[in-house]
């Protein structure tokens, strides 16, 4: 359940201005909630429903994820470099759980 | 493309497909329970998006519906006083609409993201985006669906 996010920054040191790209993988079975069970009881819904980046403690990107997000959520974005700082992913779902991953960025 | 389906005819072709127990299966009309074009009415508040600036990047035909690349990008300097805020997702004949919402800050730089969705069948996805101006662009995409992403 709470394997560590895989997180890619496509630079760990950027100028200021410059395009960094982040590509994260969470393990998550992201349950749709319309798959029956061998005995034709529904299987209750399970997904993460929401991804939230901040650069520094301020957000720069976030989603809302629905059902129709694949299995293993997979996530890639930008965010324009403003100052050195942590990169901070988190994913919530339904349950309330918290999946937290962090990288460094270094802006000069 | 819109029907004109009123909600109680819509939820009884939605109950009847339940009752049958032929949700994912059922074809032709079954996805008149589809709600994305409320979705994306309650998202631009019955504004009528126009098209371009947003482009939605799909393969034609996905072999598995289970995991499809896609790509959404909008065009804006996302500047602090032209950005783009929000990008919602829909697809036309899933189970049920929603697919996505993604929410851009001018921090973001540049208004794109990818992630992998679940098709139930071929069908139309739709992105819609919503700029800082109050204003809101839409791009949609036909991607047709070997195998099925959303069955059980």
């Amino acid at each position: 359940m709470s394997t560590k996010p895989r997180i890619k920054l496509d630079k760990k040191e950027a100028k200021k201005g410059d395009l960094v790209e982040v590509k994260a993988l969470v393990a998550h079975v992201m349950e749709s909630g319309q798959r029956k069970d061998k005995d034709g009881k529904p299987i209750p819904r399970m997904i993460i429903n929401k991804f939230t980046c901040t650069v520094n403690g301020k957000q720069v990107f976030a989603a809302d994820f629905e059902p129709a997000i694949s299995a293993n959520p997979y996530i890639q974005f930008k965010f324009r470099a403003e100052e050195s700082g942590p990169v901070v992913l988190t994913w919530i779902d339904d349950n309330g759980e918290k999946i937290v991953g962090e990288e460094q960025i270094k802006v000069s | 493309m819109t029907l004109k389906i009123s909600r109680r005819q819509a939820l009884t072709i939605a109950a009847g497909a339940a009752a049958a127990g032929a949700l994912a299966a059922a074809p032709g009309d079954a996805w008149a329970a589809n709600d994305s074009q409320d979705l994306i009415k309650k998202f631009t508040g019955g504004k009528t998006a126009g098209k371009g600036r947003v482009k939605l990047d799909l393969p034609e035909i996905a072999e598995n519906g289970n995991a499809v690349p896609m790509t959404v990008s909008v065009d804006s300097p996302m500047t602090r006083d032209n950005y783009v805020s929000d990008v919602l997702v829909v697809a036309e004949a899933n189970p049920r609409g929603g697919v996505a919402t993604f929410h851009f800050t001018p921090a973001s730089g540049v208004a794109e993201a990818n992630t992998r969705i679940r098709l139930a069948e071929t069908q139309n996805v739709v992105a819609v985006a919503k700029m800082s101006d109050g204003s809101f662009f839409m791009d949609s995409k036909q991607v047709k669906v070997t195998i099925g992403g959303c069955g059980g």
